[in-house]
């Protein structure tokens, strides 16, 4: 069944306010997109080989943004080679401090033209442009400061190590969060002293593009960073590659365990960062109405295009109808429209593609017997588009409970005790993130030390920081990106240990 | 303490231990959200008039005069005549032995007259005094009373003394409806707040209120939010609709603005008007005048083109 | 196997087994391979391990796991020591067993002191690995956030066949200082040491099932040390690189972990300890 509304509550609060807000569009007058987009290497724009090209648009409006070249085997091996020749007989020559330098200076430049990327980055992608413009360009520059400054310290982070370059990495990563997630790849390879090939999402490649032009204007030396835009066939072909030492990518499991198979029997390196399912749990003493703000973060942060997301609700049976009933209240306060808009919280869904396979579980949910929960909250016509969903009624067996659906769409299931929150929490064959939620300090040490997750939140949910290492356990990936853990993905550690 | 909030009836001191806990930086980054909602065109100008609407003009210093109070109260009834369609105030809120004045002042406008009480803004005196000078507002004309709670007696843990005097001070107001002054400012915690609210609100206020403007920091939208989800908790728990109003610290539209917003994303449309919200300030009207003008003018505002009444 | 000559007493042969959760069965398969001496000449039966008894040692470990994660660093500490004491005093025992499987005195006295070398250093390590390698990381929100290292869960390990005690040692011990659970294969052609190992391990209140000792073919059993859903990390210290891949491929099906070792390297080092860690990373507001 499919409830809309919550008529039974006769003191639900009433939302539908004389007063509304104006539509706030974030202005577009100041972006500059060419039509038409080469190849960036070896530190210009180039065709693909085969001239083959692709579009990019607007998820929100089907509006055609740019064409992009979709780069084959020969284009990847022409910036492999690029980045190898920069790699030798620069990039590894260059005092560890000027190096620095460099991603200094592209960390300000982000910033710099911060307005124009988040623009950007919420016309290709959908995200409403208060998280580009509040989260995404803001940590994608932060991660370039960070990790700027690690490049003349690496002798600091690994006691007993003498620490080096892998060499040429070849860098993946998907559309959800394209800047930041090229930011996480490219700043700390770069400050170990690699040289990168960076192949964006097939739907969201023109915020790489910009941070090509800007890496170019910046003057970085020629080749130390190519992005080659193109679909799975360019990911492959980078996987491939002889001549790259380092895989890292970002994307879905089923790819990420493609990636590793294809990689076996080399000794090229490789980190991966894919799903997730995250249990947040709510007990019964949580500072309740901030709990509900967590949970409202963590699944529906970025249409819950996010591998982290708090897509599972494990709340105290003590308190489930309170926390359900102003959950529901809250999302009917949720604004679900243009992500140009500054007020919208809950942009477009990235593609059509994507915005199947989340309607496909929430029939599959219905089929499997879930109770189906959306607010009244208006949804625009055209467009790719998803209304908040809530999923009661369902139990470690639902496939909506097992699979990620990287959508705004929660799986709600309640317990009774600690332990009980714990194994449903763990029973899953992800492992990158979770919530805990309660107000007993030695119960958030118990919950957050067993839960077998790379990301543990206490009382908050969905942060992130340069400083911070993010990664998965089990199927959510090997390895970590942030902080000093995250050097490590990019570095040699050679022997010499002191003892 | 599952449905802590079930638990909650007016005239009954709540258990204030099973009243749930807030979390500082969660209510922080909440209503930083709401600070970046943007506001814009038609509806700006409406939320700047509703705001207007809401103010409880307030003068409340040792140096006021009866002609000070006839000059604010004159403000409250023409705040702008060069433009039209402008509300008016809400009310005028001064110490008891001004108003008289103010009541005469303000006579069939429709504002209501507003007074402090109770010993404000320390509260330091002993409850026959402070019932005494609620009486006495109240028998100059005053139409709402503006107590302190004993914020001693409060952190001390005797809430049944805070709870018994709210009651008390109720009954001493007769018609006149309460607002019930938190002092928030003094309360430390925001888990203060939310119980001091529930007390306040179970004790029988017709309002709750933030500060005295007296004690900094005054009125936070952090604050304010917490204060304004212990309403809807105790509305959902008891049926019994509770006021809220900010007050001290609120001087520019913008600001005012982000209050609404918060206003009307925790309690909706019931809510947002000035039965239910007020705002207590002294210089947020002028504010909201220039910005109202310049949303009709095009033109940025200067003061000297507002009265400082 | 060796026989007795004249009026001597018959020896007292040891019959060489599994070890699994504690316990030494013999291979559930019934099956056995013929462990020759330096000499060629057939000196004990030791169990070829089936896929099945490999189910049994990972099912074992990960019964075991949560408890020796759980248990204290300086308890772990002191077990793992007590480990390195009881190879120690039965040095004579595992010397003989490699000049038997055909490595020189001076070179057998030499694996032994260096396996108890080894085990006293990881012992060591056991309550420092979280202090050296964690991290409070100074975030831009009022947040408290800290990194640390937690045990990735059960771990394969396959030994090299060369200096088949020192090897297996140098496998399992990081693993085991950093609280996890093992399932190790023994150096296929020298396997005796291994159980050897094992009896010293079980004498050391080492919990049950958190070090299993299997002895038989890589070559079979790989695959599965790959495959096994059950398993997070996988330890490879043999030459074989078409092992190597089958593993690493097979690996994929869950996102194992997998270490592949030289057999030459075991210098000691915590990174060793590291190969078989998660970060995890725990954020919580601080109230300004």
């Amino acid at each position: 069944m499919t409830e809309t509304s919550n008529p039974e509550n006769s003191r639900a609060i009433d939302f539908a306010t004389d007063w509304q807000y104006a539509p706030a569009p974030e202005s577009t007058a100041h972006i500059r997109l060419e039509d038409r987009y080469g190849l960036f290497i070896n530190g210009e724009f180039v065709p693909a080989a085969d001239g083959g090209t692709f579009a990019t648009a607007n998820p929100a409006n089907g509006e055609h943004l740019a064409d992009v070249a979709m780069a084959g085997a020969a284009d990847v091996d022409r910036a492999v080679q690029a980045a190898r020749a920069a790699y030798e007989n620069v990039w590894s020559k260059l005092p560890a401090a000027e190096r620095g330098k460099y991603i200094f200076r592209i960390a300000r430049m982000i910033a710099e033209r911060a307005r124009e990327f988040a623009v950007i980055e919420s016309m290709d992608g959908g995200k409403p442009i208060r998280e580009s413009r509040d989260v995404d360009i803001p940590l994608a520059s932060a991660h370039f400061f960070y990790y700027a400054g690690w490049a003349d310290k690496l002798d600091y982070a690994f006691p007993g190590r003498r620490p080096a370059p892998m060499g040429v990495a070849g860098q993946i990563i998907p559309w959800n969060f394209p800047l930041l997630m090229a930011a996480w790849k490219i700043a700390p390879a770069l400050a170990a002293g690699n040289t990168v090939v960076l192949k964006p999402a097939e739907t969201t490649p023109l915020t790489a593009l910009k941070l090509a032009e800007l890496i170019r204007d910046a003057g970085l030396p020629e080749g130390v960073v190519n992005i080659v835009t193109g679909d799975g066939t360019t990911g492959q072909a980078i996987v491939d590659h002889p001549g790259i030492d380092k895989i890292a990518f970002t994307g879905s499991t089923a790819v990420g365990k493609h990636i590793q198979q294809s990689l076996a029997g080399t000794d090229r390196h490789y980190t991966l960062e894919l799903g997730g399912k995250a249990a947040n749990i709510v007990f019964e003493d949580a500072p309740v109405d901030q709990a509900v703000e967590g949970i409202v973060n963590g699944i529906f942060f970025n249409q819950g295009h996010v591998c982290c997301a708090g897509s599972r609700l494990l709340v105290s049976e003590a308190i489930a109808p309170l926390v359900l009933d102003k959950l529901k209240e809250r999302m009917e306060t949720l604004i679900v429209g243009d992500p140009l808009d500054k007020n919208t919280d809950i942009g477009a869904i990235n593609s059509r593609a994507q915005l199947d396979k989340i309607e496909h579980y929430i029939r599959l949910g219905q089929e499997e017997g879930a109770t189906v929960y959306q607010p009244g909250t208006a949804v625009p016509d055209s467009g790719y588009f998803c209304r908040p969903t809530l999923f009661t009624d369902v139990t470690q067996s639902h496939r909506v409970v097992q699979d990620e659906i990287f959508g705004p769409v929660l799986a709600v299931q309640t317990f009774r005790t600690v332990d009980e929150a714990v194994s449903k929490a763990n029973n899953s064959r992800y492992g990158l993130s979770g919530g805990v939620w309660t107000d007993k300090g030695s119960r958030i040490f118990r919950v957050t030390g067993a839960l077998r997750a790379g990301v543990v939140w206490a009382n908050t949910f969905n942060k992130f920081d340069p400083t911070s290492p993010f990664g998965g356990y089990k199927e959510s990936g090997v390895g970590r990106e942030g902080g000093l853990h995250g050097l490590s993905a990019y570095l040699h550690l050679a022997g010499g240990d002191a003892s | 303490m599952s449905h802590a909030a079930h638990s909650f009836e007016v005239g009954v001191l709540p258990d204030l231990a099973t009243v749930s806990t807030v979390d500082a930086v969660g209510v922080e980054e909440r209503a930083a959200r709401f600070r970046t909602r943007s506001i814009k065109r038609d509806s700006k100008v409406a939320a700047l008039k509703l705001a207007l609407s809401m103010i409880d003009l307030t003068t409340l210093e040792g140096r006021d005069t009866p002609a000070r109070v006839r000059q604010l109260c004159y403000k409250a009834r023409h705040l702008h005549d060069a433009m039209e369609g402008l509300p008016q105030v809400a009310a005028v809120c001064v110490y008891p032995t001004l108003v008289g004045v103010a009541k005469k002042a303000l006579g069939d406008s429709g504002i209501n007259v507003a007074s402090v009480a109770t010993a404000f803004p320390s509260g330091q005196s002993n409850l026959q005094v402070r019932l005494d000078d609620t009486r006495y507002a109240v028998s100059e004309g005053a139409d709402e009373v503006d107590m302190v709670i004993s914020r001693g007696a409060f952190l001390a843990g005797d809430y049944e003394r805070v709870f018994d005097e709210i009651v008390e001070i109720r009954k001493a107001c007769g018609n006149a409806h309460l607002k019930v002054i938190l002092e928030t400012g003094e309360l430390e915690t925001l888990d203060n707040v939310r119980r001091a609210s529930m007390l306040a609100m179970a004790a029988g206020a017709h309002f709750i209120k933030t500060s005295t403007g007296k004690v900094q920091p005054a009125s936070t939208m952090p604050v304010t939010l917490v204060m304004l989800q212990a309403i809807r908790d105790f509305y959902q728990a008891t049926g019994v609709r509770v006021g809220m109003k900010p007050a001290g610290g609120i001087s520019k539209a913008k600001l005012a603005i982000q209050y609404l917003v918060m206003l009307r994303e925790t309690l909706g449309a019931e809510w947002l008007n000035p039965d239910w919200f007020r705002f207590g300030a002294s210089s947020l009207a002028n504010d909201i005048l220039m910005q109202l003008v310049k949303q009709e003018s095009g033109a940025y505002q200067s003061p000297d083109y507002f009265s400082n009444d | 196997m060796s026989a007795s000559t004249g009026d001597a007493r018959i020896d007292v042969m040891k019959t060489y087994k599994l070890y699994i959760g504690g316990k030494f069965p013999r291979t559930e398969s019934g099956r056995y391979y013929v462990v020759n001496d330096a000499d060629g000449k057939a000196m004990a039966n030791a169990s070829l391990a089936s896929r099945k008894d490999f189910r049994e040692a990972v099912r074992a470990a990960r019964g075991a796991q949560a408890g020796w994660a759980g248990a204290s660093a300086y308890l772990r500490g002191q077990i793992l020591y007590r480990c390195a004491e009881m190879l120690a005093g039965r040095a004579a025992q595992f010397e003989s067993e490699l000049v038997a499987m055909g490595a020189d005195a001076t070179s057998a006295s030499k694996e032994v002191a260096d396996a108890v070398d080894l085990l006293v250093y990881y012992a060591g390590w056991c309550d420092k690995v979280t202090q050296v390698f964690s991290s409070v990381n100074p975030v831009s929100s009022s947040h408290f956030n800290f990194s640390l290292p937690e045990p990735t869960g059960v771990v394969g390990a396959i030994a090299p066949a060369e200096q088949p005690l020192l090897g297996l040692v140098a496998q399992v011990s990081p693993a085991l200082s950093g609280g996890n659970a093992c399932v190790a294969l023994a150096a296929e052609e020298r396997p005796l040491c291994a159980i050897s190992f094992a009896e010293v391990v079980h004498s050391s209140d080492v919990p049950a099932g958190v070090l299993n000792v299997l002895t038989g073919s890589p070559a079979e059993l790989a695959e599965h040390f790959g495959s096994h859903m059950d398993v997070n990390a996988v330890v490879y210290a043999g030459a074989d690189p078409e092992l190597a891949k089958a593993i690493a491929a097979a690996a994929a099906g869950n996102v194992k972990r997998v270490v592949l070792r030289s057999s030459q390297d075991d210098e000691p080092s915590p990174y060793h300890i590291l190969d078989t860690q998660e970060i995890k990373t725990t954020w919580h507001p601080i109230e300004r």
